[in-house]
Order: structure tokens, then sequence, then C-alpha cells
């Protein structure tokens, strides 16, 4: 009978020492400050986080978990409390956030653009348009007659709600369901690019993750830019303490408050993927900010440098 | 430099793998196999219909529980882990204390169920002996485990294979975060998406020599066991 008890001691034992790891890492782990950030795949994908958040991790002694999703999940998240602040880009759902009382001090960070792209050979003859609603309508028109495909994310992601709102303007409601020209994909960024050039397919994707992934969308170009409803402005909303007292919301205001500082507004602008510049900051810039949806940006922006977590 | 960051990645995401699963299996085996156990000893005894039928339920739900699909079981941990869900103010959503508990769920029913088969089917011959031997209830029982530790042991490294190769319940609970709750499988997913093949398909090939470590162990218990 000593084999089976020496065996318990050893179990025994070995889930005391795991046990023990976990207690200290637990212990270790609450003496940083955690700050969860949940975010939109493109900021993710182009590895714009990746470049800063070890800067500012370093600077406060912070440690910063990336929930990398769609915006539309991102912000549920948060909503949800499991997310100390969002760093997003579709205003609908950005006010929504902020409308609902969950999300405070919405201020604008930066931006890029929305550019379309497809295949080389551009059945549905979109070049060089500078209207994208038209690129679009001539898109559904050639999926219709079987020569062009759509991926759309299908993923409530800021890229998916601006799609979304330039088929609306057509009052064209796609679905994969009834037009087998569109597909849709319910993935990130990356995949869906990855997923075009296998297709051959058209699709609208901000310009930082397209940069980051071109030289291995060897079948796809960029057909249409420039169009004013393409620009892509990214917000950060602070969660409201109010509602999830437990969350880290001074971790969330330094990372806000850097984000925007003069610092994080110049580590932005030099982040580059082949020699192009990602993302443009406009946290200090006002007339674009103002151009770009967020009125209040002076105001903001006054709020978070009165602010000292 | 990048070589060297490169490693540094995959041995984080390595290790991550390992103690999640090997925590989950353990608690779970810990859980599992007296459950199983007392299972195993029961399922013979069933004389009456009513008692029958209770044995014919458990076994039933225990097997069924057995294919727990992850997604499932992390949607659920997830809502009980959300801060607006039950277990909220514990703060555990998006950490590997999560995803061990996903993974805990999963393996506790595979883990009963693989014991309790093996304990049944030597209970009732090596049971009856050493009664008749003269041995105490306890001592019996520990007779009965002895013999059916080879069927044990097999429980548990079924539980780790499946654990070890789980994508869909740990990406929802954990949030797959970089450096915290980046595992084998999910890491393979997200290089996959940013077409970073060279990192996927060595933690591929990582994850598949698991595979074979673990069906290399399943195998020569098995040997072992038939050779007895």
């Amino acid at each position: 009978m000593k084999k089976p008890s020496k065996i318990l001691i050893g179990i025994v034992t070995l889930a005391v020492v795991i046990i023990g790891v976990f207690a200290y890492e637990q212990y270790v782990s609450s003496q940083k400050s955690i700050i969860v950030l949940a975010t939109t795949t493109s900021t993710y994908d182009s590895g714009l986080l990746d470049y800063l958040m070890p800067i500012f991790e370093r600077k406060y002694n912070a440690e910063v978990h990336i929930i990398s999703v769609g915006t539309g999940q991102a912000i549920e998240t948060a909503k949800r409390g499991d997310a100390d602040l969002v760093l997003v880009h579709s205003r609908q759902l950005e006010l929504e956030f902020v409308n609902s009382t969950y999300g405070i001090h919405r201020v604008g960070v930066m931006y890029n653009d929305f550019v379309i792209i497809g295949p080389i050979s551009d059945p549905a003859g979109i070049n060089g348009l500078a209207n994208a609603t038209e690129a679009f309508r001539r898109i559904a028109a050639a999926g219709a007659e079987g020569n062009a495909i759509f991926i759309s994310r299908a993923d409530k992601s800021g890229t998916n709600m601006l799609e979304l709102s330039i088929w609306s303007r057509l009052g064209v409601t796609p679905s994969n369901k009834t037009q087998t020209w569109y597909m849709e994909a319910g993935a990130g960024m990356g995949t869906v690019l990855r997923m075009a050039n296998e297709k051959g397919a058209y699709t609208l994707t901000d310009r930082a993750t397209w940069l980051s992934f071109k030289n291995q969308l060897t079948n796809l170009r960029v057909l249409v830019e420039g169009d004013v409803i393409l620009l892509n402005p990214y917000a950060i909303i602070l969660v409201n303490p109010e509602k999830y007292p437990q969350r880290n919301y001074k971790g969330a205001l330094k990372l806000a408050k850097w984000m925007i500082s003069e610092e994080g507004q110049n580590l932005i602008a030099s982040f580059k993927k082949e020699g192009e510049t990602l993302f443009i900051p406009i946290a200090r810039d006002f007339n674009k900010a103002h151009e770009l949806g967020f009125p209040e940006q002076e105001k903001e922006i006054a709020w978070y440098d009165a602010q000292n977590p | 430099m990048i070589e060297s960051a490169f490693w540094d990645e995959i041995w984080n995401i390595t290790l991550l793998s390992l103690r999640v699963s090997g925590t989950a299996v353990l608690i779970g085996a810990l859980i599992g196999v007296p459950i199983g156990t007392i299972l195993g000893f029961r399922q013979f005894k069933g004389k009456r219909t009513l008692t029958r039928f209770v044995d014919i339920m458990l076994k039933s739900v225990i097997n069924t529980f057995m294919g727990l699909p992850p997604v499932v079981v992390g949607l659920v941990v997830y809502l009980l882990f959300t801060a607006s869900g039950p277990f909220g103010w514990l703060g555990l959503l998006y950490t590997p204390t999560a995803m061990i508990i996903t993974q805990l769920i999963m393996v506790v029913p595979i883990i009963i169920g693989v014991t309790m088969s093996a304990v049944g089917s030597v209970e009732k011959a090596i049971r009856e002996r050493a009664l008749s031997l003269g041995a105490t209830e306890t001592q019996a029982a520990w007779l009965v485990l002895r013999e059916a530790r080879m069927g044990v042991l097999t429980s548990i490294i079924v539980a780790f294979g499946a654990a070890i190769s789980e994508v869909g319940g740990i990406m929802i609970t954990g949030g797959n975060i970089r450096w915290w709750t980046r595992t084998l499988t999910t890491a393979i997913v997200v290089e996959t998406e940013l077409g970073n093949f060279a990192m996927a398909l060595t933690l591929g090939a990582i994850l598949l020599s698991m595979a074979f470590i673990i069906n290399l162990a399943l195998t020569i218990v098995q040997l072992k066991g038939a050779r007895r």
C-alpha cells in the first residue's frame, strides 16, 4: 500500500508547486500596471502597436494587453467592462458608445485612408475613379454578371461599417445569401486581403494594413483612392470609471495621454513601412481633427492635458 | 538580434501552452480520477431499475461532455468571467487562469470517462478476489485502481492531447494577447493572418512533435498494459 500514497504525495506536491507559481505570478503582475487596450485589427496587423507599446511600457513600467478585434467587437468588449480603453475607427459606433455613457472623452488620435483594392485585371473597370460610391456600383454590376467578387469583412469592424455605409448610399443591401459575388468573410483585415488575393476579388481596406501586406499580395493593386468618404480617423475613448470602478482607469488615462502627447504623436508619424508613413497624427492638428469628425478636439485635448493620473 | 527575438517568442508561446494545458490536466486529473473511479465502481452495482437508469443517464451525459466543443466551453466561460458576468469581479478574463478554467472544463469529462471504463473493466474480478482474501473495502479499491492505472494514465494523456491542440476556447477566453495569453494554437492563427509563415510553421512543427510525443507515450503505455 506504500506505492499509491507516494504517487499521491507526488501529485499533491506538484499541484502545490504549480499553484504557488501561479500565486507568485499573480502577485508579480499585480505589482505592474496592466492596461487592457481593445483595438482594431488594422492598428495591430500593421505593426503600429508593436512599435509603440514597448516604448510606453518601458517608460511607465506598465504592461499593455492588446485585444485586437474589429471596432464593433472592441467597443462591445469595453462596454462589458473587459477593457480599459479603446482605439477604434467608426464614427457611428464611437458616438453610440459615448452616448451610452460607457465611453468617455473621445479624442482623435490619427488618421489614414481607405483604398479599394482589386485584381490587376480589374473586371469591373474601376481603376482611377475618384468616386468610391461609383466604384462600388460598378463592382456590384460586374458581380451581378458574374465577372467580379467583393469580399466583405462582415465583422462590424470600422472598415466593414464604412463599406456598408457606401452600399447603403447606393441603396444596395448585399448579402452572401442572395448574391454570390458578395462574400461575407467574418475575419480580420489581413485574412480578408489574403482571401482577396487568392480569389482575385475586390475589397475595401485601410491603407496601413494594405501597405504592410502589399508584398505578399501579388495579384492585387490599389484601384480607387482619394475620395473624402474614404478618410479613416482613429479615436481613443476611455471606459467610464463610474461604470466599472475595478478597471484600470488611471492606466488607461496614462496611455491615452501618452498617445496624444507630442512624443506619442511624433512616434506615430515616424512609423513607416517600406518608406511610407502609415498613420498621420491629428491630436494636436485641430483643423484637421474638426474636418475628420472631432468637433470638440480642443476641449478634449485640454481635458487630457489637465489630468494628472 | 531578429533570430533571438524570434526564438524568444516561440519559447514563451510554447511554455505558456505547456503551462496552461499541463495545469488544466493536472487539476482535471485530481478531480476526474476520483470521480471516474467512484463511477467505475458504481456501474456494476445497478441491479434495481432506478439505479440502472441513473447509471445509464450518467454515462451518456459523461460521454456527451467528453465531446464538448471547445468553442462552446469558451463562450460559456467568457460569459461567466466577463466583467459584467457573475464572476466578473475576479478579473480573470484574458488571463492564463481563464484559459486553464476553459481547458479544465474540457478535460474533466475526458478523464472521468476514460478512467471510468478502465476501472469498470477490472473492478469486478479484482475486488471480489481481494475481498475474499480478507482485504478491507479501501484496500480492495486501491488494488483496483492499481490494476487500472494504465487506463487512468491513458485518460490523462488523451486529455492533455486534446487540451494542447485546442484553439477555439482559449482564443475567446484568453484574448490571444502577445507575451501573455498567446499559445501555440492561437499563435498559429494570428501568424497565418499576418503572413508570418516561418513563425506559423515553426509553431506547427512544435505542436506536431508534441502530438507525436503524446502518442508515443500512449502507445508505450498500451503496450505495457498488453504485456501484463
